[in-house]
């Protein structure tokens, strides 16, 4: 840089130094919204087009039809057990990550984080390796007339494991930040360790917990590859509503498949909007350091 | 942390539930996670080492995971130039309609990708929406290595845009200032001086996009045509050998595309190790 250092300045120009010539900025701002309109935007609208196309009759009529309400309430089952389940467990990790100093904590925290970096596919895998007809428990449980994979259990447990850093990784940072004197002081005024956590840190938590339980659900209802390994595509058994979509989709029903996927869609679009007004509102009170 | 008691594993501190807390975070990291996993390894090591690399050097094997890694790659790198064209305009520039934007970038993460799947293979499907105008010039997008580069370009879009983001937030106007002060265009500025202190997050946010996009199942097998040797994927050969009950066929190409993941990961974990001494704390 410093040959150029002595280069007379610019003619009076009134523009600030550090932003880009309006033509810079307007072509760059032009690409940007090109880019998400064409790759983002475009395909949720299309779910709704398509979805469309047949009419509102034929809409109403995939929705209502007999597999598809199994498949929305299979779905609806299973998020209701594995966002619950990761919830408490993001609470009980969050807490002993945060108010306590033990070894080894960076690598529990690199563990917690494991399952993201882990393929969907293989994620199913693994319990088809446990459970499965061929794998270690499988045959043992099914003498006991249990089956876990091409069934409901599996199909939980795939889901627990593919959301299962959602809250966690919310809500550990979220209770590094805010420290640990508010907990002393309740405790040493005399609260329990429950009173505690109900009325000092659960207020100072919330919106970040309703963050990650926010993103947990999408996920859990939207999941497509673990769920798709371990449940067997039973109709009207094993089907979620992403699993459906698929089924339809390859039977050449296209309208009903973009039926089903438009509700899915929809549930997006209420993430979303959900999740900004949240980082709006309450931006300061999450953690809003460098979530992915 | 624990250096003043080397002795403590844990040091005291007056907050009870700890025994409580710590004790159900391991049992049940260890039930869903940990033990899944470590079968998953078991039954690798029970196939031999001849087995192994049979599996691993089969010619379809190899294609899907160069399939899936190159696509990736690819993917990322488009993510990595238009994901910081997207965080840079987001965080420097005002316009209508921006913190709208702002939100849809999230829009991978919150939709199902079996939706995301059909609807990109509506679009680019030969008779699709865009797909019919570049049939007409014989250009074929769904069904080919382009429709499945542009399918993880989508899922693994936020991974850059919000890993760049929050830097470019911090970066200290004065130095830009002084960049143009002391006679750098804004070009060489943003070049010279801003660019090289988001390299490790763009870097970071690259391997995110990358290492989303190789383990990407639902979103591509709708537009990927899924022709062996062509448009076949890794993690759907996974699918088709236990479909084959081939269990001893999946967990090898699953441990394979776990050893290359986890290479990934630690090459994230050395990129801020580095870029923390680099460029103080990012």
């Amino acid at each position: 840089m410093s040959d150029q250092t002595l280069q007379n300045a610019p003619a009076a120009r009134f523009r600030r130094s550090t932003t880009e010539s309006f033509a810079v900025r307007t072509t760059l701002i032009v690409l940007s919204v090109l880019f998400l309109g064409v790759f983002l935007l475009f395909p949720l609208a299309v779910v709704f087009v398509e979805a469309s196309k047949q009419g509102m009759g034929a809409y109403l009529e995939a929705l209502q039809e007999p597999d598809a309400l199994s498949a929305i309430k299979l779905t609806l089952l299973v998020a209701a057990i594995a966002v619950p389940a990761n919830l408490v467990f993001g609470v009980a990790a969050s807490w002993a990550i945060a108010k306590f100093d033990f070894r080894g904590k960076p690598f529990l925290i690199t563990l917690i984080d494991l399952p993201f970096s882990v393929s969907p596919v293989i994620a199913g895998l693994i319990y088809v390796i446990l459970f499965g007809t061929q794998g270690y428990l499988g045959p043992w449980l099914q003498s006991y007339g249990i089956q876990v994979v091409f069934a409901v259990p599996g199909i939980v447990l795939a889901t627990i494991f593919v959301t299962f850093p959602f809250v966690a990784r919310e809500l550990i940072p979220l209770m590094q930040e805010q420290g640990r004197q508010d907990e002393e002081a309740a405790i040493s005024l005399g609260a329990s360790g429950f009173q505690t956590f109900c009325k000092v840190t659960l207020p100072n938590i919330k919106w970040g917990l309703m963050y990650g339980v926010l993103l947990c659900n999408a996920r859990a209802m939207g999941e497509f590859g673990a769920v798709s390994v371990v449940s067997g595509h039973i109709r009207g058994q094993t089907n979620t509503m992403p699993l459906h979509v698929e089924i339809l989709y390859n039977d050449y029903q296209w309208a009903a498949a973009f039926a089903v996927a438009s509700l899915l869609a929809l549930l997006a679009l209420v993430t979303l909007v959900v999740k900004t007004v949240l980082e709006w509102r309450f931006g300061a009170e999450l953690a809003t350091a460098r979530r992915h | 942390m624990a250096s003043t008691a080397a002795i403590q594993w844990r040091r005291p501190n007056v907050i009870p539930g700890f025994g409580l807390t710590f004790g159900f975070t391991l049992t049940y990291l260890s039930l869903i996670v940990l033990i899944p996993i470590a079968a998953l390894i078991l039954r690798t090591t029970s196939l031999s080492w001849e087995q192994f690399w049979g599996i691993a050097s089969n010619e379809r094997v190899l294609a899907a995971l160069r399939l899936s890694f190159g696509a990736s790659f690819i993917a990322a790198l488009v993510n990595a130039v238009f994901g910081l064209m997207v965080a840079w305009v987001l965080v420097r520039y005002r316009f209508p309609g921006r913190r709208i934007l702002d939100a849809i970038v999230d829009l991978p993460f919150a939709l199902p990708t079996a939706v995301a799947g059909i609807a990109l293979t509506a679009i680019f499907a030969p008779t699709g929406w865009i797909g019919q105008y570049f049939e007409a010039f014989g250009i074929k997008i769904a069904y080919t290595t382009t429709g499945i580069i542009i399918a993880l370009t989508f899922i693994g879009l936020p991974f850059v845009v919000r890993t760049v983001q929050p830097v470019i937030e911090e970066i200290d106007r004065e130095v830009e200032e002084a960049a143009a002060t002391l006679g750098a265009n804004r070009f060489q500025a943003v070049f010279k001086v801003v660019l090289p202190t988001l390299l490790p997050a763009l870097l970071t946010g690259f391997v995110l996009a990358m290492a989303r996009a190789v383990g990407e199942y639902g979103s591509v097998i709708f537009i990927a045509g899924n022709i062996p040797y062509v448009t076949e994927i890794a993690p759907l050969l996974i699918v088709i050998r236990l479909e084959e009950f081939d269990y001893g066929g999946a967990t090898a190409i699953a441990t394979l595309m776990l050893v290359i993941s986890f290479a990934m990961f630690l090459a994230i974990n050395l990129i801020q190790a580095w870029a923390r001494r680099r460029f103080g704390d990012v």
